[in-house]
């Protein structure tokens, strides 16, 4: 393992002590003066056109500085699934349409001087609704007589498959082999249908912006964003204004999760500034967050697979079917990842076939949200392998052992699907995942638990286990930058378009340069995510920060480095070659001398030859390395009531070098519980109409503390060789596995296997009942 | 109207509306440490102390706590002078975005001083009101009894 100074350790996250004293902003903490509030009416309906809409009464109410809806806004097709250029989701969206297409889709806003006189004036709009017929199913969104949710005018900007007239999103379609011959080669087939459910993202922070010119008429967006460059140009062109009067400020962000990566708000907020030249202020409620804002997408898997007794996988053919909800955000991206996060983990398979949809329904709509796609892609995967691996006999992790992906190899998938267009050829140069079962396996005591269906009263217990891998940013799509300069007591500015949401981005940038140059994080003052100030990023998701950002940051110290030695060399008439950075000074290693750096920046800043010390670079990759990470569960079925009680669950993970190990402890950690929670008590509960009926916290249950089992977590040791310092990602694989990890440990307790998430205790009670016997 | 209220040791008059909820009085006086996170009772994101007390300042009547003492994370410590308690969170990694911190803060404030070495499970009971997100909660149980840890060190010394 190599010798590092500041990677690999747990430093403090530089903006820890900031926000633990409450005196960091987020959005809603800024003051902006004489601020008008913006406030939404929604649709009640799931389907209607809008034939007329009164705001003769509304615009009389007390406060009432304008009311935007349909008649007054122009409408321009976009989509508000902020993602890079050009767009892979459709644009099938407009400010205020003369439709609506799910309960919680917006018609009007109103700008007044307080909350409370625009909360009243939402009351008094009238709407003229002419309901049409919901789809509520998508596997009839494609029905020929179904309801067409989208006209014709929506469009896609990128060369794919999009027919609205047919409710299609996205389709992607891609097959290598001979199935037929994988099909006839298997001595046995499982073939099985899994559903997994809608989900909020549930950051504690809901979606926040405000807007306002500033002393030289530019407009400022302060937002709660993910993807602050991305704001820029989307609002630009939807609000038809100069891009280069538009500044976007991303403060504190109080989570994500890929909630926020959805350019939403910002469009109306700055609509409602360009146009009335007042400051404005638009803060969802919580009830606002469940209903009208982003989701995780619902999938439908039909996966269907044979093997060989030995063991062999003969073919794999795997149908998803993507309820997008109203809107195609992400629709083609997370559909496409379904299967290209998924399927190279079994690279040796030789048939296979993966079609994917994503259709159009009258109900909320899906987004970005961490696991993208591939949460939903390995909730099949997993208990496929486990249902597998029990036909022939072999234990899971002997199964996966033998089929998954190693270092050297590479898989097809890599090539021919990517995110919304054909992939990139990678091979995969560092994999340890045999490492992370190992680990795990002994954390729980597989071996000793495994099959014995230990009971005591109405209990009885089950282990399960699963396995993922990820990406680091998306290959040859992705970019950021950095620019450094040195100040005259050896402290660097670093600033950076990455967007730290919480993450600690900013803390593991700084100990990247740090790295570089020998100095203490607190030597490195980090400025990241002001369009204005720094330089760009595509933003936080991809799992792309470390990799793709982190490898900017690093080639922009090698730059600021030999720089540093240029003065050196100039000082002291040294040689390159003796030249190293440490303990914030130049030293040569051949005579032991040293200059700090603050000589240093004192030189070039004012004695001799003067210039700043400055650089700037940037970074993509051709390739996107995969993290890996298995996740192993236990836990206690009541037969009786059909309740699960988690007792632990151990996660491991190879994401290369861990440059800051306590930050992705918690990236692990977090997306652990969350997928806990999304598996056992989160669920969207909706009317016969599809009006959702638990969007608050008081009915959408989510995992608190008391709920947590023992967690255990684990970084293995593994260096990733195109990585920062070795760093591949890990901020979205740990929600991959724990509903899968859950299902495969419930079937090994009561024999009973649960296709459909989540697992509730009606539906674990149910399914025990329809067993005569436990039938292991 | 207004009314007086002691806020982190210090006297002040606020003014607000008859029916408004403290959460929105503070935050409207600039008393930002105070987050909204669903305005509903559920998140403890707008904990404070009412009187020693922690409780949801969204469901409080700003009417009703007039006279009483407010104390939000900053009076416990500032960045200039931070408490144990948030010390610890930061170097045990228990804060990530920082959005339920203050609120988690107030919380284990409150626990470790009437129960200096609180269980596992205490903890757990304790913090059963405040949501996060973004850590599992691991690192916010590990900072409360690293925390307790220290204060009682402190103590035992005088
Ligand atoms: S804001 Fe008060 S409990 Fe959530
Ligand atoms: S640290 Fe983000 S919600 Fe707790």
């Amino acid at each position: 393992m190599k010798n590092f100074s500041r990677i690999g350790k747990g430093e403090k996250k530089i903006d820890g002590l900031p926000l633990a004293t409450g005196s960091l902003k987020f959005t809603d903490d800024f003051v902006v003066k004489d601020s008008l509030y913006l406030a939404l009416l929604y649709s009640p309906h799931a389907h209607a056109e809008i034939l007329d809409i009164d705001d003769t009464e509304a615009r009389k109410s007390p406060g009432v500085v304008e009311i935007f809806h349909y008649k007054n806004v122009k409408p321009i097709l976009h989509t508000t699934a902020g993602q890079g250029f050009p767009e892979p989701s459709p644009y099938d969206t407009v400010l205020f349409d003369k439709k609506v297409r799910f309960v919680g889709d917006k018609v009007a806003m109103v700008a007044a001087k307080t909350k409370k006189e625009a909360e009243e004036a939402l009351k008094k709009i009238k709407v003229d609704y002419k309901i049409l017929e919901p789809l509520f199913d998508p596997e009839n969104a494609m029905a020929p007589d179904a309801p067409k949710i989208h006209s014709l005018d929506c469009y896609a900007t990128i060369p794919v498959t999009y027919d609205p007239n047919k409710n299609l999103a996205a389709e992607v379609d891609i097959a290598f082999g001979d199935l037929e011959k994988g099909i006839a080669e298997a001595d046995i087939v499982v073939d099985e249908i899994y559903h997994t459910h809608y989900a909020s993202h549930c950051a504690i922070e809901p979606h926040s912006v405000k807007t306002f010119f500033d002393e030289m008429g530019r407009l400022v967006i302060i937002s709660s964003t993910q993807v602050p460059f991305h704001v820029r140009r989307i609002v630009s062109r939807v609000c038809d204004f100069p891009l280069a009067k538009i500044r976007v400020i991303k403060p504190r962000v109080g989570g994500g999760f890929g909630a926020k990566q959805e350019v939403m708000l910002e469009q109306l907020a700055a609509w409602a500034t360009i146009t009335l030249k007042q400051p404005a202020t638009l803060i969802l409620s919580r009830e606002e967050v469940f209903r009208s804002s982003r989701t995780r997408h619902p999938v439908r898997t039909h996966l269907k697979m044979g093997v060989k007794n030995s063991g062999d996988i003969t073919f794999l053919e795997m149908d998803t079917l993507l309820n997008t909800g109203a809107y195609g955000t992400h629709a083609l991206t997370v559909l496409s990842n379904c299967g290209a996060k998924v399927l190279p983990l079994l690279n040796k398979i030789e048939n296979l076939h993966f079609l994917g949809r994503s259709v159009y329904t009258t109900l909320p709509v899906g987004g970005a949200y961490r696991g993208y796609g591939a949460t939903q892609g390995y909730f099949a995967l997993n208990q496929h392998l486990d249902i597998l691996s029990r036909k022939v006999e072999i234990d899971f992790i002997d199964f996966v052992k033998k089929h998954h992906i190693r270092e050297g190899e590479t898989s097809k998938i890599f090539e021919v699907l990517g995110e919304g267009k054909e992939g990139v050829k990678q091979v995969v140069k560092s994999c340890k995942l045999d490492e992370c079962m190992d680990w795990c396996a002994s954390a729980i005591g597989w071996q000793e638990k495994r099959g014995k269906h230990i009971t005591h009263g109405d209990k009885i217990r089950g282990v399960g286990a699963a396995v993922a891998m990820q990406g680091s940013g998306i290959p040859l799509i992705d970019m950021g930058a950095a620019s450094m300069k040195i100040n005259e007591d050896g402290s660097f500015n670093l600033d950076v378009g990455a967007t730290d949401i919480g993450t600690g981005s900013d803390t593991i940038l700084a100990q990247i340069a740090g790295e570089v140059l020998g100095v203490r994080s607190d030597k490195i003052i980090v400025l990241s995510s002001d369009t204005d100030r720094t330089p760009f990023d595509v933003g936080a998701y991809a799992s792309s920060t470390t990799y793709i950002s982190g490898g900017a940051v690093k080639k922009c110290a090698e730059k600021i480095r030999e720089q540093i030695f240029d003065v050196a060399i100039t000082m002291k008439k040294w040689d390159r070659k003796n030249l190293v950075l440490a303990d914030e000074s130049v030293k040569n290693k051949k005579t032991g001398e040293g200059v700090p750096l603050s000589d240093i920046a004192i030189f070039a800043l004012y004695t001799q030859e003067q210039f700043q010390i400055q650089a700037s670079a940037s970074h993509t990759s051709p390739e996107s390395p995969p993290p890996f990470l298995a996740t192993f569960v236990e836990l206690d079925v009541d037969t009786r009531t059909g309740k699960v009680d988690l007792i632990q669950a151990a996660t491991a993970v190879d994401c290369g070098q861990a440059i800051n190990p306590i930050l992705v402890e918690g990236q692990v950690e977090g997306a652990v519980v969350n997928g806990l929670s999304y598996a056992l008590v989160e669920n969207f509960v909706f009317s016969s109409q599809g009006n959702l009926i638990n969007g608050h916290f008081k009915d959408y249950k989510l995992f608190t503390s008391v709920d947590i089992p023992q967690i255990k977590t684990h970084i293995v040791k593994s260096y990733e060789e195109t990585g920062p310092f070795g760093a591949k990602s890990v901020a979205e694989i740990g929600i991959n596995t724990p509903a899968p990890a859950i299902a495969n440990a419930i079937y090994d307790a009561v024999g009973v296997r649960l296709y459909t998430l989540p697992f509730t205790p009606d539906k674990v009670y149910t399914a025990l009942k329809r067993l005569k016997t436990y039938d292991y | 109207m207004n009314a007086e209220f002691i806020i982190n040791g210090k006297s002040k008059i606020l003014s607000f509306e008859p029916d408004e909820r403290l959460l929105i009085t503070l935050r409207n006086h600039g008393y930002t440490e105070v987050k909204n996170g669903c305005l509903e009772g559920v998140c403890g994101a707008c904990v404070i102390l009412l009187n020693d007390k922690p409780v949801n300042s969204c469901q409080v009547l700003t009417a009703s706590a007039a006279g009483e003492t407010i104390t939000t994370v900053q009076g416990i410590g500032t960045l200039h002078a931070p408490h144990i308690i948030q010390e610890a969170f930061v170097k045990v990694g228990a804060v990530q975005c920082g959005f339920c911190t203050p609120g988690m803060i107030l919380v284990a404030y409150a626990l470790l001083k009437e129960n200096p070495d609180p269980s596992e499970e205490e903890i757990k009971l304790t913090l059963d009101g405040n949501l996060c997100r973004c850590t599992g909660y691991v690192k916010i149980i590990e900072a409360i009894q690293l925390a307790g840890k220290q204060l009682r060190h402190r103590q035992h010394k005088g």
